[in-house]
């Protein structure tokens, strides 16, 4: 079959300008960091990456990064998975409108929705205001330049990827099994707990790896509304290149962070391929 | 197992908005007994049974199970299980979780759910089935699971939505005789809807012809299919020539004399009472008509000519026309010996007047 081998040879063309803007920008600089990393002084040597692990900050830093990703994962999913329930079980006009709502903060750009969060949390911001006026806090409370600013702005941000995510598991899972559950005698309860929850696992997964993922290189939210102390890796990077002029080290710690979040799609692209278990439904 | 209840319902009605899904429909289910809900689509059966089950909350009515109403309770209250069109078999859980799931949130203990369970694989014979996922399962072992795990909590009324409307002809027409089986042993009330009509009829006890969300008729298959109360019912349950005519006068009991409007007299049995000058509808089954070779003194007698043949292994079917009362269609028993007839040739076609249906028609 020649023809269709040359035909197939001939969608690969198609693909040529994507791959050379990849290798250009991408690739290239990617190349750039790893022998960075490992290059100094005219040698080969692994001075940085051992460096990483010996000085206890940037374990510190690291530990914290997982931690801020892992609480942030656990409040979108606490947040998430019930506007996305509610979403799945309306009806499908309503579900589009709320929809466009929840994707509605893409179109603004980060910087904008994280200053715009900033001058909510602050110390005389929108948010203390009104707990102080409705008695819910003596005095304004510190919500901004600690961990608990860095948790809102990323946990807002971040909301709408959990969203979506579980939403097209949820839509996808049959309203008659419901029923069925309930036919069966299933209380509300029993019929969410042994027919619905477990088949939104495979969302639940996704979702959360995904949630995840993102939040381990986040830069510009906990960089504006942490503190001095929440540093994450990405910030930690940026320091190093602007400020410490250490190059190679900031390569060590890109290189690390690349590989924990390839680690992480891996996990994920596994997971999410979970959700073909349950489509073979006759 | 325990005996089926008695389900009855009383006025029941269902209105979105303007539009009426069921009207006013009171029929008593005996207990026991197999019900089928018969309708072209449109016609409210789903709906109806949905209101039995408890996911469509009637607009009027009241809906009785053993005498206890239960139109205001939610359908896990209900007792009833329920098999779905699509199986609704739980894709997560194993075929032994899906029919323990019924005993498991009912709480019963391990031992007891082990047995019943295995009771119920036994009776739909899946044995050895109960560690596969549904996946692994073709359609019809997918129905049996949904049905055993509908009938594993012993509820008073299974109700079945088409359950076998997604299997092949030939495993459909086995799973029928296997349900109609499983009902006369369980002695339960099962409430069977189908558009089916000859899945209706091979299988119930008694049948409601629905349309247009109202009841049409009930009664048993024998008596809907040789006794049609309107054309409606008639023309559904199987096939029938319909001949239209002026009531003449009346016969012998609750006979009456017509002519059609091609100028044939014929006696047949009025559905409702007539009056002479009224407008009918004759309507004969196909298998009811046969070559009369010589004319008959009594009974209805039709000249025509055959215009079309098609045979169908253990029958043949004639398309005959009468000239200006059209075309009706005769249906004979291939048998050894019965001589075919040829396109072209004259026929006598006699059949007996209690064969014959008179409806009142509207006239335009």
């Amino acid at each position: 079959m020649i023809p269709a081998r040359r035909e197939r040879r001939r969608e690969w063309l198609a693909l040529v300008p994507a791959l050379l803007v990849l290798l250009v920008l991408f690739i290239y600089p990617l190349y750039g960091i790893l022998s960075r990393s490992v290059y100094k002084g005219g040698g080969y040597t692994l001075d940085a990456y051992r460096q990483v692990f010996r000085v206890p900050v940037y374990l510190t830093v690291m530990a914290l990064t997982f931690r801020t990703a892992a609480v942030v994962t656990l409040l979108c999913l606490a947040l998430g998975y019930p506007l996305a329930y509610v979403l799945a079980r309306v009806r499908p006009r309503l579900a589009r409108l709320l929809l466009i709502v929840v994707v509605l903060p893409f179109f603004t750009s980060l910087i904008v929705r994280t200053y715009a969060w900033m001058v909510l949390l602050g110390r005389n911001g929108l948010v203390n205001q009104w707990l102080v006026a409705l008695g819910l806090a003596d005095k304004p409370l510190p919500l901004l330049y600690n961990q608990a600013g860095v948790l809102i702005g990323m946990t807002y941000i971040l909301l709408p990827f959990m969203v979506l995510t579980l939403f097209s598991v949820m839509r996808g899972i049959d309203p008659a099994l419901v029923r069925a559950a309930h036919s069966l005698g299933a209380s509300r309860f029993q019929a969410f707990r042994r027919v619905f929850l477990p088949l939104s696992l495979p969302g639940i997964a996704a979702g959360a790896l995904l949630v995840f993922i993102l939040s381990l290189g986040f830069f510009i939210t906990p960089a504006l509304m942490g503190g001095p102390s929440d540093v994450m890796i990405a910030m930690l990077i940026e320091r190093e290149v602007e400020i410490t002029l250490n190059w190679s080290f900031a390569s060590a710690l890109a290189v690390i962070l690349l590989a924990l979040t390839l680690a992480g799609f891996a996990l994920y692209s596994r997971v999410a391929g979970f959700e073909r278990l349950f489509e073979g439904r006759g | 197992m325990s005996p089926g209840a008695e389900v009855r319902l009383e006025g029941l009605s269902k209105s979105y908005g303007p539009v009426v899904a069921v009207r006013d429909v009171s029929v008593t289910i005996g207990p026991g007994s197999f019900f089928t809900l018969l309708g072209p689509s449109g016609s409210g059966k789903t709906t109806t049974l949905m209101m039995i089950a408890g996911f469509v909350h009637p607009t009027r009515g009241e809906i009785f199970v053993d005498g206890r109403p239960v139109a205001g309770l939610p359908p896990q209250k209900r007792d009833l299980g329920m098999v779905f069109q699509s199986y609704a078999v739980f894709p997560h859980l194993t075929v032994f979780e899906n029919i323990a799931f019924p005993l498991r949130v009912r709480q019963v203990a391990a031992a007891e759910l082990r047995r019943r369970v295995g009771e119920a694989l036994e009776l739909v014979r899946l044995q050895g089935y109960d560690r596969r996922l549904p996946r692994q399962l073709s359609g019809g072992e997918q129905q049996r699971v949904a049905l055993a795990r509908a009938l594993v909590f012993r509820p008073r009324v299974p109700l079945m939505d088409e359950p076998l409307g997604a299997l092949d002809k030939k495993l459909r027409a086995h799973m029928q005789l296997e349900l109609k089986h499983l009902q006369r042993q369980l002695h339960v009330t099962v409430v069977y809807v189908t558009h089916d009509q000859e899945e209706a009829l091979t299988m119930s006890d008694r049948v409601a012809v629905m349309r247009g969300g109202g009841l049409e008729q009930v009664g048993a298959p024998a008596e809907l299919y040789e006794a049609p109360a309107n054309r409606f019912v008639a023309d559904f349950l199987g096939e029938s020539n319909f001949l239209d005519g002026t009531v003449v006068g009346p016969a012998s009991g609750s006979r009456y004399r017509v002519r059609t409007a091609g100028g044939l007299e014929l006696q047949g049995v009025g559905a409702a009472p007539l009056a002479a000058g009224q407008a009918v509808t004759a309507a004969i089954r196909p298998e009811k008509l046969a070559p009369a070779e010589a004319p008959p003194a009594e009974g209805n007698v039709a000249k025509g000519v055959v215009e079309e043949l098609i045979y169908a292994g253990d029958a043949t079917r004639y398309r005959v026309t009468l000239g200006p009362d059209g075309t009706v269609s005769m249906r004979i028993p291939n048998r050894l010996g019965t001589r075919p007839y040829a396109i072209g040739e004259p026929v006598t076609l006699g059949w007996d007047p209690a064969e014959t249906r008179l409806f009142p028609r509207d006239v335009p």
